[in-house]
């Protein structure tokens, strides 16, 4: 993994998140405030933007300067999420010596694990982290069992879209949709969603590289 | 959509831009990082009050930056909550060396944003989390009760400690007092829209409200047919007391907000009809506020909110305040 993958793969996130933004919208004005697409569109246009000035940083910083750039350029509780997630895998151990798929798979999952402690939400909560936690489980368990790369980033795209659907039938415990009690069963979580087409195009990336 | 705007980037810097200029001889706008100070420095040895949270609830949070009130403010995004830089450039230009105090509105993106800049910050710090929505229920399995008009009250009061003298300890125990003393519930006849999204927050009938609405536009309790004011009036009541149990012949604050978009007229009906139930239940009604504090863009709607008052937090209601928004004893 390189400065130059992180840049890459922002800018397919971005035609993804774009071409899917009516739906996530319409997800949130049903049990959020309608204002997560515009969170998640701003911070991946401003990390897009920071190109000039991380790519030929080493990946400590630059993970760090996209960290501080989508806490600060987002807002709400996305810019806080996501934002503990990149400052996380900044901290990495020697990820300036190299950055192999097990090494970016160990960063990842040390960023979940934080993203989980900040928002205090764990699976079953009908959030992102019925996404993230399960793929993160995923690519831990791949690695662990030697499996071969492409299968594991297969596996981790099923998982995200199984954990995507999953918070339709759940009450919401966290964040605004938790006011809704029951009325928040039957719609899917607009944070799982998006997060799962970020994961299904990280992965793709990937395997089609 | 209807609004006056030119475009919606640049929206928000506008209003900030207006609101600074309008009121020049009270604070002060400081953009990237976007945040609002007053315009005197702190006085040495007074701890700084910095709230924030979402804009489009104006006058909260900027037009309480003032003497007796905040010290600073950092708004956020329409309904999209202010980050660490913010709360962190604010705290660095109005900290006098004894202390910030955040009052910060229980919302998942507020509480996480105002925890990680008290986490990277240097000197000593306290939080107030407000959280006087009736209409949600606390428990373990929910993000809790949401921090509404309250708010206001709290920095009000507060502000008033800090300006006397109170430590941060002092200042941190009134702001969860005054807190613990209020109770508030919310109605909206019309949805919000937010300038990026171009359309309403929510759809609702003609004929319907939301009962217990968040500020936000968030649900309630339940979705009702409209019914008369008095109606109303006595439900947001009835949900209020039930939580906060005053006592008859206990003194209370009676404070009825404006969510945006109705007329003092109606808000002012609004406390008639409050005054005849509370009267009726020998509820003292001994200090009052009514008007657009709080609001939610251009709602139709409003909240009620009783705060139950003794000699101190008296005291500090009536000692001088001089913000855009709230002006008294001076």
């Amino acid at each position: 993994m390189s400065v130059d993958f992180l840049i890459e793969t922002a800018k397919k996130i971005q035609v993804v998140i774009n071409d899917n933004s009516s739906e996530i919208e319409k997800l949130d004005q049903e049990i959020g405030d309608g204002d997560h697409i515009f969170n998640v569109q701003r911070g991946i246009k401003l990390v897009i933007e920071l190109e000039p000035s991380i790519k030929d940083l080493i990946m400590s910083k630059a993970l760090n300067q996209i960290a501080m750039k989508v806490l600060s350029g987002i807002g709400g509780s996305s810019g806080a999420l996501f934002g503990t997630l990149f400052m996380t895998m900044a901290k990495g151990n020697a990820i300036d010596e190299g950055v192999d798929y097990k090494k970016a798979i160990e960063i990842f999952a040390e960023g979940v694990e934080a993203v989980k402690q900040r928002g205090k939400a764990n699976v079953g909560e009908k959030t992102m982290m019925d996404v993230l936690i399960p793929v993160s489980n995923c690519l831990k368990k791949g690695v662990e069992d030697d499996k071969d790369l492409k299968e594991i980033l297969k596996e981790a795209i099923e998982v995200a879209e199984k954990g995507m659907f999953s918070t339709k039938d759940l009450l919401a415990t966290k964040g605004r949709a938790s006011f809704l009690g029951e009325r928040a069963k039957g719609h899917i979580d607009p944070g799982a969603r998006s997060s799962q087409l970020m994961i299904k195009t990280v992965c793709e990336s990937v395997i089609n590289s | 959509m209807k609004k006056f705007m030119n475009s919606a980037d640049d929206f928000l810097k506008e209003s900030l831009q207006g609101f600074g200029a309008a009121h020049q001889d009270i604070v002060c706008c400081h953009y990237d990082p976007n945040f609002i100070t007053r315009v005197t420095p702190t006085k040495e040895g007074k701890v700084a009050l910095i709230s924030g949270g979402g804009s489009g609830h104006e006058p909260m949070h900027g037009g309480l930056v003032g003497h007796g009130m905040l010290d600073a403010a950092c708004p956020g995004f329409v309904f999209s909550s202010p980050t660490p830089d913010q709360m962190l450039a604010a705290a660095e230009k109005v900290d006098s060396g004894a202390g910030v105090l955040f009052i910060v509105k229980n919302y998942s993106g507020d509480v996480m944003n105002f925890q990680m800049a008290a986490e990277m910050m240097q000197g000593p710090n306290e939080s107030v989390l407000t959280n006087d929505d009736v209409a949600v229920e606390d428990s373990s399995f929910t993000t809790g009760r949401r921090g509404v008009a309250a708010t206001v009250v709290v920095e009000k009061i507060v502000g008033s400690l800090a300006e006397h003298g109170g430590s941060l300890h002092e200042c941190k125990a009134l702001g969860d007092k005054v807190n613990k003393n209020s109770g508030s519930m919310g109605v909206a006849f019309s949805s919000c829209t937010v300038p990026a999204a171009g359309k309403p927050n929510f759809d609702i009938g003609d004929d319907e409200m939301e009962f217990g609405v968040g500020i936000h536009g968030e649900p309630g309790r339940r979705r009702d047919k409209v019914k008369s004011s008095q109606e109303i009036t006595n439900e947001l009541l009835e949900a209020i007391n039930e939580d906060l149990k005053p006592e008859a012949n206990e003194e209370i604050l009676l404070f009825v907000n404006g969510m945006g978009g109705t007329p003092l007229t109606e808000l002012y009906l609004i406390y008639d009809n409050a005054k005849n139930m509370l009267d009726k239940k020998n509820i003292k009604i001994s200090r009052s506020l009514v008007g657009n504090y709080c609001t939610s863009l251009e709602m139709q709607g409003a909240s009620i909110t009783l705060t139950k008052l003794d000699e101190e937090l008296v005291k500090h209601w009536d000692s001088s305040v001089h913000t855009a928004a709230m002006r008294w004893g001076v």
